[in-house]
């Protein structure tokens, strides 16, 4: 007889949970090797404190009352509640703190897409190291947590979030024109974004070049050349940030696997900064993201810079399986 | 957006796939793809294969309305397919990188000529029935401009719908509006004018960027854009 489990949601059977165990292992051992301590979380917390990390980030799908009235929800990712510890915990410690996490996370699905609701992370924050090298860090430790899980393909973009908003600031553009336009950028609509720019009153056709030129410069370090090129103080700060992570990357000779690509726009609220998101050529999909939330710690009132990522697992596990398939096929 | 196991398909190396819509399309999108060098004599063929290897590029045809979903999968790296499709399927992630200009059409809100139903509808009842295949785009104008609607959705022949009393009006996709004429419907408004898209799967734009980017201009340059 067959018992009905919620869409988006799945059982894990012997063999498959063995790969998976055995993906786990190796990258928390990553993790903790280079000094990050494993910390759980409860899957539910009070609604308004998940709230605190604002944006899409704060839309937690799946909310309810308990029995006394208070309203809880879902975490919806990891960062938001290691904030919420490490200001509970840590208020006195002495930065920075290296913390680690295998864990759900519940976000709402879309009808017929085979999303998943309940999905499993791990990943890092790094709490307390500014940018530059704290970035580096992170993006260091996100490397050998690639090479554990065997994807020595996958590549890193490195992005910065706060780019397009000062750029539209500096260009005078406000209100519902800028939302459009930032929208259009976040989903890469080079059409609806040259219409959006377009539409824009008093807007120069060199400003307009500008922005839709910088949303497809991806590439290696000559990319920050070429944005810088096209002049303003906005790609000033974000190219001269961006140079400062790559050559802390290098120092630490971890460059070669970083693609800089100064389209990149991750849509959770507590970004600012350096972002990141992970592909494998094996994949269509993203296997994971992160970067710089410098202002988020604020909000739980200990005034901390951080950076952290959390790679999806059971998409580096199909990806994991394709490059071995792939690595069986050419060998 | 939350992770996508079920629907993750493996990408192998080689040519760019690129995901050329059959149908209304297909002619255009495979002149276009004459004149920036591609070899498209196999899709041209009687051939009932659905996978033609060129020197630069692998064509894979398929219906418009599919080229979203292999794209965002990965299965095909870029495709070229309808605004319509995209805007019925705004949900799926993929990168629109260019508007080629050709498969012009109008999406509308059509009605019995001289009928006064519509009107009707939506004064003594609160809401128009609407037929369609595009009951999302359809829903979405209507939300917009502050109407309430129950969107009817059908597969095919949509003109059909208010002809015998399923539905006021109709949403459809319109080109030289014949189709309408002829089954006595006319144009009531216009909601959105629809060309064909070049779109590219993500990963693909971030991993073969020199090679999307090439494919890009060369379609620029032919699109006249």
């Amino acid at each position: 007889m067959i018992h009905p489990i919620p869409p988006g949601t799945r059982d894990v059977l012997p063999d498959e949970m063995r790969e998976l165990r055995r993906l786990n292992r190796a990258l928390i051992e990553v993790f903790e090797a280079r000094g990050y301590g494993e910390v759980a979380t409860p899957a539910i917390e009070y609604d308004e404190v998940l709230a605190r990390g604002g944006g899409r980030a704060a839309e937690t799908a799946y909310r309810f009352f308990d029995e006394s009235g208070d309203l809880l929800a879902l975490r919806s990712d990891m960062t938001v509640p290691i904030a919420r510890l490490v200001a509970s915990r840590y208020a006195n410690a002495e930065p920075p703190l290296r913390l680690c996490y295998l864990a759900s996370a519940y976000r709402a699905v879309r009808p017929q897409r085979g999303q998943m609701r309940e999905f499993v992370q791990a990943g890092v924050e790094l709490i307390g190291a500014p940018a530059p090298d704290g970035t580096a860090e992170v993006i260091e430790v996100l490397e050998a947590a690639l090479d554990a899980a065997g994807l020595d393909r996958a590549v890193i973009g490195l992005g910065d979030a706060d780019l397009y908003r000062q750029l539209l600031t500096e260009f005078g553009i406000e209100g519902d024109g800028r939302e459009a336009i930032l929208a259009r950028l976040a989903t890469h609509d080079m059409v609806g974004l040259e219409a959006e720019l377009a539409a824009v009153r008093g807007l120069g056709d060199d400003q307009i070049a500008t922005c839709v030129a910088l949303a497809q410069m991806r590439g290696g370090r000559e990319v920050l050349e070429q944005a810088r090129g096209l002049g303003g103080s906005a790609v000033e700060r974000a190219t001269a940030q961006m140079q400062a992570t790559f050559d802390a990357l290098e120092q630490r000779g971890v460059a070669d696997r970083v693609q800089i690509d100064l389209g990149l726009l991750r849509d959770l609220g507590y970004y600012s900064g350096a972002i990141l998101e992970v592909y494998d050529p094996a994949l269509g999909h993203i296997l994971g993201g992160g970067g710089r939330y410098d202002n988020l710690m604020r909000r739980f009132g200990v005034d901390l810079p951080a950076a952290g990522f959390a790679l999806y697992l059971e998409r580096v596990h199909v990806a994991q399986m394709e490059e071995e398939r792939r690595r069986r096929a050419t060998s | 957006m939350s992770p996508n196991v079920a629907a993750s398909i493996a990408r192998a190396d080689g040519p760019l796939k690129l995901a050329v819509p059959r149908g209304a399309l297909l002619r255009e999108t495979l002149d276009i793809l004459d004149e920036i060098g591609v070899d498209t004599s196999g899709p041209r063929s009687d051939s009932r294969s659905l996978i033609f290897e060129t020197a630069g590029v692998t064509l894979v045809t398929m219906r418009p309305s599919d080229v979203p979903t292999y794209v965002e999968a990965g299965a095909a790296d870029v495709g070229i397919t309808g605004k319509d499709v995209l805007l019925e399927q705004a949900d799926r992630a993929v990168y629109e990188l260019l508007d080629l200009g050709f498969g012009r059409c109008r999406m509308v809100l059509a009605g019995r000529r001289g009928d006064a139903s519509l009107g009707e509808a939506q004064r003594r009842l609160g809401m128009m029935r609407i037929a369609t295949k595009y009951p999302r785009i359809a829903e979405r104008h209507f939300e917009q401009t502050g109407r309430q609607v129950e969107v009817i959705e059908v597969k095919g022949s949509v003109e059909l719908a208010p002809l015998i009393g399923l539905g006021d009006g109709i949403v459809d996709l319109v080109a030289t509006g014949r189709t309408l004429e002829e089954n006595d419907l006319e144009v009531r408004e216009e909601i959105v004018e629809c060309t064909a898209r070049f779109v590219a799967n993500r990963v693909a734009h971030k991993l073969r960027a020199a090679e999307v980017d090439d494919l890009t201009a060369k379609l620029r340059e032919a699109s006249g854009r």
